[in-house]
């Protein structure tokens, strides 16, 4: 874990970096780990991305509702209850089914027939939603691949919103403040009137800290990181394990990975401890 | 100029309040949804665009529509249209101010408007239909304040508006065509996604354009001593009726492609208009309304002893007005969000502070089309009754 945890700060710090300019990426990766710099130099910058492993999640998981209330605690995302017009959400849950709607399943694996999945923007690497919007109110961050917002820009035309082909970003229909339980102060809350969705923890990783979502996780079961790294820890995975995207034949390209193997492989690769957890849950 | 609409007699002045009354409702409700937010309206996460963005599909096209008056008369010379080009250009000068009110009471922030143009933005379609209608609205006022002021003064135009006119015709061709387009390029929506999409919409716009232009012409030869005439009124008719055919032909080209290839996310959007997904029919029986609508129309308007007789004529382009705006100023739009990317019914209705803010912006078009039209014939000393 702390192996993990300095890897992804030395990823934070690129991040950062990055935003600087090519040119002195590339002069700290070297300092850094030469394979690092190499994979820099011919791939281009970082791209932020994120792996779910669903082998992790059972079907009643606390860690689901972890995960969500990190976020919207972090970011003052409103809580409308049972108010389905009105609702903001950055991260949240659907069934396996709804979750990647596009494809059919008819034999499914029993384990992911109804399992909760995790949903967020995906970050896309060729966003739809950037190219539409009128103002670049939204807009991928060039250095790390971030699809950011501009809230004191944005219009509240919707575009962005028409075009994501994931449901991803939330509209202010209403003053969000007052539905917000606890407001964080470090962490600014919106007006009614725009548009807001997940920014990857954008001010998060830029204090070398890992999403509020991946934080929330006691063991990977959402790993972050580098996509352009071939050591990173998510491109190890991604290496190892069959995983798939969401709508990925639209050619949004989104970064956001889902592990759809059997959970009885995470005997082969990890320790006794999680097939445990694994069991507890799913294959009791 | 502006001067002639401020005069008027006691059934003008009582039919520009009956509007300013509408529009003084209206404004009150968008104040009180500049205040509250868009949550008034019926909209929700997933039907982010509804009756107001609809509207303003649908009067993109009446807009455009000027293009068919001015066409045979500048560049084919057809004299009958000479007396209707300056109501094409003034009915278009109105259609455009009320899709730009459209656009702005839909905006979240309408406060920020002038990001748009701070910050602009090329790769958003929906800049270039900023630019495509703000010129479009430019070149009718110039247009059309040029011709009228030489009739004035019994003068012909001058040689150097030509070349203006001329290129209002593209332009005319092209705020249609880009509107299509902030739709037609989202993987997110197949519904949208169809080449024929621009084409249809110009068609249908083709159609009920000059429908309501006909209309509007027997409405004034009625209150006043302006006559069309009735060629130019049969030609019209002519216009609409292929501009119809045309349009349905274009719909079952849709249908056929969507129906026969079977693919769900295509097929259950028709689905959704024609009977109802989970339950949630509430556009069918409009739908259905249109679809009836349209084939009256055609009877009416295929049969050349009903085009020519007034009478039956007019009961055709209401049919073609109303097929195409429950088509267009309902359907095309909310159709798109249901279901959702994620295969989501979600019910959308307006609410009454949304109808009564699009029915305000109605009625700015209506007062002002009243008053432009009123103008017109001030100047050609056409008004029945002096002020
Ligand atoms: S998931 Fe949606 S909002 Fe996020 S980058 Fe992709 S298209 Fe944009
Ligand atoms: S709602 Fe805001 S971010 Fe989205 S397209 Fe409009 S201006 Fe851009
Ligand atoms: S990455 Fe950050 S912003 Fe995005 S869902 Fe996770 S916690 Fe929320």
């Amino acid at each position: 874990m702390d192996g993990n945890r300095r890897d992804f700060l030395k990823l934070a710090g690129l991040t950062a970096l990055g935003a600087t300019g090519a040119s002195s990426i590339n002069a700290t990766t070297a300092a850094a780990s030469t394979v690092e710099s190499q994979a820099e130099a011919s791939t281009g910058g970082v791209r932020l991305g994120m792996v779910i492993d669903l082998r992790k999640f059972s079907k009643n998981d606390a860690l689901i509702e972890r995960c969500i209330e990190a976020c919207h605690a972090a970011h003052n995302v409103p809580d409308f209850g049972d108010d389905a017009k009105n609702e903001v959400k950055w991260i949240w849950s659907e069934d396996f089914e709804t979750a990647f709607h596009s494809q059919e399943f008819h034999y499914i694996r029993e384990d992911l027939k109804g399992k909760p999945t995790l949903l967020l923007c995906n970050h896309c690497n060729n966003p739809p939603c950037t190219r539409v919007c009128p103002t670049q109110a939204t807009w991928k961050r060039e250095a790390d691949g971030i699809v950011m917002m501009d809230w004191h820009r944005c219009i509240g035309c919707r575009y962005c919103v028409v075009a994501c082909p994931y449901g991803s970003r939330s509209f202010n229909w209403k003053d969000p403040r007052p539905a917000i339980d606890e407001i964080t102060p470090d962490y600014p809350t919106r007006m009614r009137g725009v548009v807001e969705k997940c920014t990857f923890c954008e001010e998060r990783i830029s204090r070398g800290l890992e999403p509020a979502c991946v934080e929330a996780c006691s063991n990977d079961e959402i790993v972050f990181g580098n996509l352009n790294d071939p050591d990173s820890k998510v491109r190890q995975l991604l290496a190892e394990r069959m995983a798939i995207r969401r709508k990925s034949g639209l050619g949004t390209q989104p970064e956001v990975y889902y592990i759809i193997d059997d959970p009885r492989t995470l005997q082969e690769t990890a320790p006794a401890a999680v097939v445990e957890v694994a069991e507890g849950g799913d294959h009791a | 100029m502006l001067e002639k609409a401020l005069t008027g007699n006691r059934t003008y002045w009582t039919w520009m309040f009956f509007l300013l009354a509408i529009i003084g409702a209206g404004a009150a409700c968008w104040f009180w949804q500049f205040r509250t937010g868009l949550t008034v309206t019926g909209l929700s996460r997933d039907v982010v665009w509804g009756l107001y963005i609809a509207q303003f599909t649908f009067l993109v096209g009446v807009a455009a529509s000027a293009v068919m008056v001015v066409l045979p008369y500048y560049l084919h010379n057809y004299k009958a249209f000479g007396k209707m080009t300056i109501l094409g250009e003034f009915l278009a000068i109105a259609a455009v101010i009320m899709c730009m009110l459209f656009i702005f009471v839909d905006m979240g922030r309408p406060d920020r408007i002038f990001n748009v143009f701070l910050h602009p933005t090329p790769h958003s379609m929906m800049f270039w239909d900023t630019v495509a209608l703000g010129g479009y609205l430019v070149l009718n006022i110039l247009i059309s304040r040029v011709s009228l002021s030489c009739e004035r003064r019994g003068e012909p135009p001058p040689k150097w508006i030509k070349p203006i006119i001329i290129l209002s015709i593209p332009w005319a061709v092209s705020i249609h065509t880009v509107t299509a387009f902030l739709y037609a390029g989202l993987a997110a929506r197949p519904f949208w996604m169809t080449a024929i999409l621009a084409p249809r919409f110009l068609a249908s716009a083709f159609a009920a354009g000059p429908a309501l232009l006909i209309l509007l012409a027997l409405i004034v030869r009625r209150l006043t001593t302006f006559d069309p005439g009735k060629e130019a009124i049969q030609k019209l008719a002519e216009i609409v009726t292929y501009a119809m055919l045309l349009n349905v032909f274009f719909v079952a080209m849709e249908l056929f492609t969507a129906l026969y290839s079977d693919i769900p996310e295509h097929v259950l959007h028709f689905q959704f208009l024609f009977m109802g997904l989970e339950g949630n029919n509430t556009l069918a029986p409009w739908m259905w309304l249109s679809v009836v609508l349209a084939v009256v129309a055609l009877v009416i308007l295929v049969n050349p002893s009903t085009r020519r007789s007034e009478t039956t004529l007019v009961v055709g382009c209401i049919a073609v007005f109303g097929s195409l705006w429950i088509d267009k100023g309902l359907g095309m739009v909310i159709a798109g969000f249901i279901p959702s990317p994620l295969g989501k019914v979600t019910q959308y209705s307006p609410t009454a502070p949304e109808l009564t803010i699009s029915l305000a912006i109605y009625a700015i078009g209506i007062l002002i089309v009243t008053g432009l039209y009123k103008i017109a014939l001030e100047v050609r000393g056409q008004m029945k009754t002096e002020p």
